[in-house]
């Protein structure tokens, strides 16, 4: 029901009466309320702004929490009010929602921030008005569509290969990206250049060319050099033969290859060369061997794979096909009504060129274009004033659905340059965490060789560093005491690795408390090195103070397994421990959801951000996440 | 023949073209014309506010606090910012109380008997009026409220057809699912054990007397009346 509802209902109540008179049996007793009657005004305070609104009107909703005993959990006693650390510009359009009943969406507010202030008070979207619904959808539906196309986008491109791949799949993943290997790059420019050379004899055969010897008449190129141009084209029809067999061979599923528009064009493009060598060469079916020439430039879609612009103009023209269609529909029925009109009026003149109504037509989509060839002119007065009139409305019935098409092609180009761009900022966010990262555990060395050096730990820890620093460090200590294992910066690390031999790879850590188990185990030390150095620097978190980052974080480490945290001690630069595996992604579990304040990460100068579960930690800074990650207690 | 054609076509054309202009003009000819007229309409909408008399009034007028009266107009005003509910508001607002059953009809007779200046929408004081009646009147004055209810005409006689509509609409606001099931005869049923209890002088119509009368004879009548008296 809705809440202005509720405040009808003691009417509909005492409007009972009137059924007393009438009942057939007894009334039943009516509710006891012993709650006060008198209404109170409660203090809201978030982030400084204090609203102030009757206790009735949060009651009205009873299942958000506002509206139920869950905002006791913020309950200030000393200033006798509720504070909530939120955004005071959304609540603004919460509490509007207690008191009309109706959410509308800020427009210029991020539908991702709206999504996560409706979380937080426990109102469903559901319920937001009619009048910014449609709104609020198209943009959550953006959003949407942005997240999992750059998620897609990401996942798709520069995946690295599954380690056991067929050739097959090998070969096909070469051919649909050429930038992942250096024999598929050569490839693609090859049959690019090729496809070039054959338009190009294509257009210059016809290209009347100096007469050979002995001969007035002049020829076209292609009659005079048959032999090059044919030797030319046999060299182009077998690579692109061969280039259409080879993506055959290596698609994943040869039905749908064989269906899709690229196939259809390869083929087109090489079959006429075949057919004409089957053909024979004589005068009857030299026609339609010319008409099969006709066919080879379909050669010059084969660009498309070549070329994004071309692709996505191909995408642009197939998503407006109603309004092509409209367009083509539009335009038949006013160029057969002009036809017939204009064919009338000059039936009678001398000499008209109208001869028929199918004759006229020609005519009229001259004028409707607003060509204007002149090989068919009216000559009475009807037909001029007709004429006028046909151009006229062509140039209308043109451009309505122009606009359409071109937003529409405006739309998917952007589209694609906005994927090109994230792909470019994900390696510059990538750099910067990396950075931060290395940060953290830079100061965690350093921490401990002082603490090496002297044995006065205590003096150390006046150092500026944060009462935050000194657990997060004093936890990391604690873990490699229980491990039994240290960790090290990857220098050292990779010195041990070079001197220890394989061996190692072989010896568990025993004082590991529980094994992740043989698949961390993998081959190749060295080799796998660099890729382990880079997840060792992703494990040592303390990203870049901003909350986006943190986020970033989340989101990589979401990717990779989640494991327990004794794979760090991978980390240590033990000889008898070296954990020399693949699955370092695994390191990303430990430390990943440390966020430490600026004074740690020299290359930040970000203000720290709140975490979104305050209340964990005293300085509420740590974000808990709820995969197998440490959590920092201010215990 | 054919330069009649030629003349006919060109009859024609000049035509299609005079038509096509007229067009244009009546474009904006009738637009200047009937600009008036929205204008018109649009002050029209807006007129209709009401504020309603003061606090002291009102409080004398009925019997109910001025903390009462302000949390009742609070209320109100939420719901209705123009100040008055008419009819079609009233009837979404009361068929939310009864969603297995259509309110609408009763809704109307109830509309109806708090529009006391029937001028077809209820203001905040017809409101409070009628709830100062039912949550703290007397006796008297609820029986008379109720039979202002029954009296669908207001001429001061309950008939047999009015008590039927009443019935009817009341057993509307049930809905089809109910136990036992209803059956067409119920409400005509229910109004002759109404009329056989009221109708002392068996005239076939109930007055305001008798009413009254059969009602404070009734026990269990009485007793029911003090059941809402503490819903605000």
């Amino acid at each position: 029901m809705a809440a202005g509802v509720a405040t009808w209902l003691p009417f509909a109540r005492a409007a009972a009466v009137g059924w007393l008179p009438l009942a057939k049996k007894t009334m039943p007793k009516p509710p006891v309320d012993n709650s006060s009657r008198s209404d109170e005004i409660l203090y809201v305070n978030v982030s400084g702004v204090r609203f102030q609104t009757w206790k009735n009107t949060l009651d009205r909703y009873p299942d958000t929490l506002l509206g139920s005993s869950e905002k006791e959990f913020f309950y200030n006693e000393d200033t006798q009010e509720y504070f909530f650390d939120r955004d005071p510009e959304m609540f603004r359009h919460i509490l509007n929602f207690y008191r009309t009943g109706k959410l509308h969406y800020p427009r210029h507010e991020c539908i991702q921030a709206f999504d996560e202030e409706l979380a937080f008070y426990g109102i469903v979207p559901e319920i937001i008005g009619d009048c910014c619904m449609e709104e609020y959808r198209d943009r959550k539906k953006e959003n949407q569509e942005r997240l999992a196309e750059d998620t897609e986008a990401n996942e798709a491109m520069d995946a690295p290969l599954p380690p056991h791949s067929t050739s097959r799949e090998r070969l096909w993943r070469a051919f649909e990206n050429p930038h992942t290997s250096t024999m598929a790059l050569v490839f693609y420019y090859v049959t690019g250049f090729f496809i070039a050379v054959s338009v190009i004899a294509n257009v210059v055969e016809t290209v009347p060319c100096r007469p050979p010897k002995g001969s007035v008449k002049e020829l076209p190129c292609g009659e005079k050099y048959q032999l090059a141009f044919f030797c030319m084209d046999t060299a182009c029809v077998l690579i692109f033969t061969f280039e259409y067999l080879m993506r055959l061979f290596a698609a994943p599923s040869r039905c749908k290859f064989m269906r899709s528009v690229m196939s259809v064009i390869d083929v087109v493009a090489i079959m006429p060369y075949y057919i004409g060598l089957v053909m024979p060469e004589n005068e009857d079916v030299s026609g339609a061997f010319v008409t099969l020439r006709v066919f080879r430039v379909f050669r010059i879609f084969k660009f498309s794979r070549h070329s994004q612009g071309l692709r996505i103009l191909g995408y642009t023209l197939k998503s407006c096909a109603s309004e092509l269609g409209f367009l083509l529909f539009s335009l038949t029925m006013a160029i057969i009504i002009f036809a017939t009109v204009m064919f009338y009026a000059e039936k009678g003149t001398k000499g008209s060129t109208f001869t028929s109504i199918p004759a006229s037509f020609w005519y009229t989509i001259v004028t409707m274009t607003t060509l204007g060839y002149g090989d068919m002119v009216p000559n009475t007065i009807a037909g001029k004033i007709f004429g006028s009139i046909c151009s006229l409305s062509g140039v209308l019935v043109i451009a309505l659905p122009v606009p359409v098409i071109v937003s529409n092609f405006s739309r998917i180009y952007h589209q694609n340059q906005r994927a090109d761009k994230m792909r470019a900022q994900q390696k510059v966010r990538l750099a910067r965490i990396r950075m931060a990262k290395k940060g953290t555990t830079n100061a965690f060395l350093q921490y401990k060789e002082d603490r090496d050096r002297d044995s006065d730990s205590t003096a150390l820890c006046v150092k500026n560093k944060s009462a935050f620093e000194h657990q997060h460090h004093h936890l990391l200590h604690c873990l490699e005491k229980t491990t039994n294992h240290e960790f090290t910066d990857e220098m050292t690390y990779s010195e041990l690795c070079m001197t220890e031999s394989v061996g190692f790879r072989t010896s568990r850590s025993t004082s590991l408390s529980s094994q992740q188990g043989a698949q961390n185990n993998s081959t190749g030390c060295c080799p796998r090195r660099a890729r382990r150095r880079a997840a060792m620097r992703l494990a040592n978190s303390t990203v870049s103070v901003s909350r986006g980052s943190v986020q970033e974080l989340d989101t990589l480490h979401v990717k990779t397994t989640s494991i327990p945290p004794q794979t760090r001690s991978s980390l240590n630069a033990q000889a008898d421990d070296l954990k020399l595996n693949c699955g370092e992604q695994d390191f990303t579990a430990a430390i990943i959801s440390i966020p430490t304040p600026p004074a740690n990460t020299p290359d930040e100068s970000l203000p720290p951000s709140p975490a979104p579960i305050p209340g964990i930690l005293r300085n509420t800074r740590a974000t808990a996440y709820t995969h197998d990650t440490v959590k920092i207690s201010s215990l | 023949m054919v330069t009649m054609n030629l003349e006919g076509l060109e009859m024609i054309a000049v035509l299609v073209v005079v038509v096509l202009f007229v067009k244009v003009l009546e474009q904006f000819g009738l637009l200047e014309a009937g600009y008036d007229d929205s204008v018109e309409d649009e002050l029209e909408l807006s007129a209709v506010r009401h504020r309603p008399e003061g606090l002291e009034q009102l409080e004398a007028q009925t019997r109910f606090s001025r903390k009462e009266l302000q949390i009742l107009y609070r209320g109100f005003k939420n719901e209705c910012p123009s100040g008055v509910v008419n009819e079609e508001t009233f009837k979404d607002i009361y068929s939310q109380f009864f969603p297995q059953g259509d309110a609408s009809t009763y809704a109307h007779f109830l509309f109806n008997a708090f529009d006391t200046d029937h001028n077809g929408s209820v203001s905040f004081e017809d409101f409070v009026m009628g709830l100062s009646i039912l949550l703290r009147g007397t006796v008297q004055e609820k029986l008379n409220w109720a039979f202002n209810l029954y009296d669908i005409n207001k001429d001061g006689y309950i008939t047999k057809e009015e008590m039927l509509d009443i019935m009817k609409a009341i057993y509307d606001m049930m809905g089809k699912c109910t136990y036992p099931v209803l059956k067409e005869e119920t409400p005509r049923q229910h109004v002759e054990v109404f009329f056989q209890k009221m109708d002392k002088n068996k005239d076939g119509v109930v007055t305001i007397d008798e009413f009254i009368d059969c009602c404070q004879n009734d026990e269990n009548i009485m007793r029911s009346m003090h059941l809402f008296e503490n819903v605000l």
